[in-house]
């Protein structure tokens, strides 16, 4: 049988038909196997999900403990039986808890990579290439344009400002999972040892990594009752950065906007966004990783989806890599 | 190159004047010589650089890479400096580190150096050994494409705020220094005495009026006063001595190449304060046109025969500063018009004429004279004491400006924008409409202006509280606000002129528009008409 009739696309997701499951699917289905915990990836509703530890977890916290009618934790480079095929989850170095799910069938090695990344990121598990025959590679930041710098130095950026502009408000946007841990845990490692601001809707996730070894230092709320005149001048602050357009945002003292996403690469945006201190640190692959990991993994074919597909299948062509995209829809970039 | 890219970087996204001061200022203490004078001579417009060719570094950097890969970048980056900048490495590069990469004045001086034939190759390399953010900042430079919104005068304010000397000795030596300015930044840092210029013709910074407050003229005596019309042009300087003319803007900027037609027509020798204007002198007996004629002639860098024709320049004086070498500013004012009217006398007469001084006998008098002024192209009057001497900045008591009361209508609230900095969190500049009809029949509102100052704190929050609460559509950061007959919000717009605008869809351009009044006692049916301001148009063009 060929490849994309042992896994391909089917209205509610990635779909294998020989285990009867979907990969991050978007709709509620009988058997969902989950990559990571960001909401385009993991969503709620369906009859049994499998996924690792962390990202049932963190699925919890963010749906409610019904989330699915039952789930099972794999843990990494497991192998697991589903009907005629052999899955296994092993670290994608996303996020806490993300996988990358290698799919075993009718002897053809699929990996879906999910998000992933290769830069050092102490608050996941590192990625580790798997060997397939079939590689389904994300391509969020997938131009040649996208080169992730050393997140330090960026951290650095921030360091910077803060003695620069020690009376105002650094508010730093960061999607809730993942990203604001990461810097939280990298202001840390800079050395920065005062107490960190969080948003509320940062407070469990934030709870959880530490519960699961990541120490983030000191946190404190930075939703204050009203009339608490704590000054908040010269403050980190670390929310989502849907939180800063909204009037929540007026309790701080000149708010200074800073954002951490590999978006910032691009002036532009950074500049539509209003945002003053573009922080470039994605939990995605850069181009030079992407192409990196084709290399290295030599698969017989590479599978492109959400993001840039069309040219990262022509770096694929002209590098004498079988490769198509795969149109998946509804996978947004809540992750960066 | 690298300390300097960080600030461009930093700059393009720093909304406020002071933010955009501390980081300049920090650069010219942190940066050492001759870097930071090459930095500040980017900012300020000075920098010469060999330029490079938008062809040239797409030819370079496909070589290296496809060209689809190539499109689908720029297609998506939109800008050519950026996208080579970020597409340069294709792969996995160490890390340069900061003090590896070329120096700003290094990379000057190499740049200058280069003969023609061996830019091409010497570009090659300079973008080899740059990261991402100083390749950027060096395409910039090479194709002379810089952008950071930071004027000549914001730089030397830094310069000023970095080293506590007043801006006004700064531009005051400004034109008589080249970069790198390593005297000037010697003379700062108090390392070497104030430079000696070699080069005359230089800037000498405005003496400047104080708006006439509540209460203002009620002590003194009019007869220690002289008025004269507030003309609408802009406020230059001409300096000529020895062969060098000049004709500067009011913070320094020269703008010589731009208006050939008035410096050439320099014979005197001096420093001349007056107001740059288009049409015709009071000696050639044709009208002095208006602020939008004069904008065609602005911000130019040259200037074709036809501008020349169509939009003749000349200057109306007001003030002597330099009688040929001599400094006549510690003179008293009546002494200098003296002077002034005996020089603008012998020049040409197509080019100069004399701002009219304007009697008086007390401050009504004064009152309905600024009121109902004689010209179109009068904004109010100057007042100014006989006896004051010639003084850099705006001194309170010599010199008051008397501006005519500013143009008032009713608009209505049609789209708003989220602002920057304390402001990132409101919805607080406005996009304001007027009634018109439609195309088929009714009315309908055009967009008339725009205005981000004018209202308090509190209405402001009154104004952000109307625009989350009524939102009907978002383009990007816009949101479009309820605006109905019967419903919507009415705000006073008070401006300080009207002019005929092809570029804007209503047909009109107000200048410095503001919000006077929040208007929540009428409704949006109740707003002025487009034909109103149509008429306000027409009544200065008729004078």
């Amino acid at each position: 049988m060929k490849p994309d009739q042992l896994l391909y696309p089917a209205p509610a997701g990635l779909y294998c038909p020989a285990g009867d499951f979907y990969v991050d699917p978007l709709r509620p289905v009988p058997r969902a196997l989950i990559t990571h915990g960001h909401s385009d990836h993991a969503r709620a509703g369906h009859g049994t999900v499998l996924a690792t530890r962390e990202t049932i977890d963190i699925m919890a916290i963010r749906y409610g403990p019904d989330f699915c009618g039952a789930s099972q934790a794999a843990d990494y480079g497991e192998p697991i039986d589903l009907g005629g095929a052999r899955v296994s989850f092993h670290p994608a170095g996303h996020v806490l808890g993300s996988a990358q799910i290698a799919i075993a069938v009718n002897g053809t090695r699929f990996c879906v990579s999910g998000d992933y990344k290769r830069g050092t990121d102490p608050t996941c598990a590192p990625y580790e290439p798997v060997a397939c025959d079939v590689f389904i590679t994300e391509a969020t930041f997938g131009l040649p344009v996208f080169h992730h710098p050393e997140p330090k130095g960026e951290i650095g950026k921030l360091l910077t400002s803060l003695r620069q502009f020690p009376e105002r408000s650094h508010l730093l946007g960061a999607y809730s999972l993942g990203k604001a841990q990461r810097v939280i845990r990298l202001l840390r490692d800079c050395g920065y040892d005062k107490p960190i601001y969080i948003h509320g809707s940062l407070a469990r996730l934030c709870g959880y990594y530490v519960s699961r070894g990541i120490d983030l230092g000191e946190l404190r709320p930075a939703t204050l009752e009203k009339g608490d005149a704590t000054d908040l001048s010269g403050a980190v602050v670390v929310g989502p950065p849907s939180a800063f357009a909204e009037r929540w945002a007026r309790r701080f003292n000149e708010p200074l906007v800073a954002f951490a996403s590999g978006w910032m690469m691009v002036r532009q945006r950074a500049k539509q966004g209003g945002v003053e201190l573009p922080l470039v640190i994605s939990d995605h692959c850069d181009w030079p990783e992407l192409t990196e990991s084709i290399r290295e993994l030599s698969p017989a074919e590479v599978w492109v989806t959400h993001g840039r597909e069309e040219a990262l299948v022509r770096w694929c062509e002209l590098n004498g890599f079988p490769a198509r995209p795969l149109h998946l829809v509804g996978y947004e970039d809540e992750g960066d | 190159m690298k300390a300097f890219a960080d600030l461009l970087d930093r700059l393009v996204l720093t909304p406020s004047r002071n933010g955009k001061l501390k980081l300049l200022a920090d650069y010219f203490r942190d940066t050492p010589d001759p870097d930071r004078g090459y930095g500040l001579a980017a900012i300020a417009g000075t920098l010469d650089l060999k330029s490079v060719k938008p062809a040239m570094l797409r030819d370079l950097v496909l070589e290296r890479m496809d060209e689809v890969l190539f499109r689908y970048s720029y297609d998506y980056v939109g800008d050519l400096a950026e996208t080579i900048a970020l597409v340069w490495d294709q792969e996995r590069k160490e890390r340069i580190d900061d003090s590896h990469q070329p120096r700003l004045g290094a990379v000057v001086t190499r740049m200058n150096a280069l003969g023609r034939t061996e830019v091409r190759s010497a570009v090659r390399d300079l973008l080899d050994r740059l990261d991402p953010s100083a390749r950027f900042a060096f395409i910039k430079l090479a194709t002379g494409g810089l952008r950071i919104g930071v004027s000549a005068r914001l730089a030397k304010q830094a310069l000023a705020d970095f080293s506590g000397r007043d801006v006004t000795e700064i531009e005051t030596l400004w034109h008589g220094l080249q970069p790198p300015y390593e005297t000037l930044f010697a003379w700062l840092e108090g390392r070497a005495e104030r430079p000696v210029l070699a080069t005359p013709a230089i800037f000498h910074s405005v003496m400047l009026a104080n708006p006439v407050g509540e209460g203002d003229l009620d002590d003194l005596d009019p007869a220690d006063f002289a008025a004269e019309w507030k003309w609408d042009g802009i406020r230059v300087q001409l300096s000529a001595s020895g062969t060098t003319r000049r004709l500067y803007s009011r913070s320094g900027d020269d703008i010589s190449a731009a208006f050939p037609d008035v410096v050439e027509a320099i014979t005197f020798a001096g420093v001349i304060d007056g107001e740059l204007l288009v049409g015709g002198t009071a000696r050639s007996n044709a009208p002095t046109r208006s602020f939008s004629d004069l904008q065609q002639r602005l911000n130019r860098k040259t200037v074709n025969a036809r501008m020349l024709e169509d939009y003749p320049a000349f200057v109306r004086a007001y003030d002597i500063l330099f009688a040929g070498e001599s400094d006549v500013r510690p003179e008293n004012f009546a002494t200098r018009r003296a002077r002034l009217e005996d020089l603008i006398d012998k020049a040409p007469h197509d080019r100069f004429d004399l701002s009219p001084i304007v009697p008086f006998s007390g401050w009504d008098e004064l009152d309905r004279l600024r009121t109902d002024p004689p010209d179109p192209v009068i904004e109010g009057v100057m007042i100014k004491r006989l006896d004051s001497s010639y003084q850099a900045g705006r001194l309170k008591g010599p010199w008051f400006k008397w501006k005519r009361d500013p143009y008032n209508v009713d608009a209505v609230l049609m789209y708003a924008q989220r602002g920057h900095g304390k402001r990132s969190s409101y919805y607080s500049d406005f996009t304001f409409g007027v009634w018109a009809s439609g195309p088929e029949g009714g009315d309908m509102l055009v967009p008339v202006g725009k205005a981000y100052f004018g209202f308090t704190d509190a209405e402001l929050e009154v104004l952000d509280r109307f625009v989350r609460n009524n939102t009907v559509e978002r383009f990007g950061p816009v949101r479009a606000v309820r605006a109905e007959p019967d419903f919507g919000f009415v705000v006073e717009v008070a401006f300080e002129g009207i002019n005929r605008s092809s570029r804007h869809k209503s047909g009109v351009a107000m200048r410095f528009p503001r919000i006077a009044r929040l208007r929540d006692d009428k409704l949006p049916r109740d707003a002025d008409r487009l034909e109103t301001l149509m008429a306000m148009v027409e009544a200065k063009e008729a004078g």
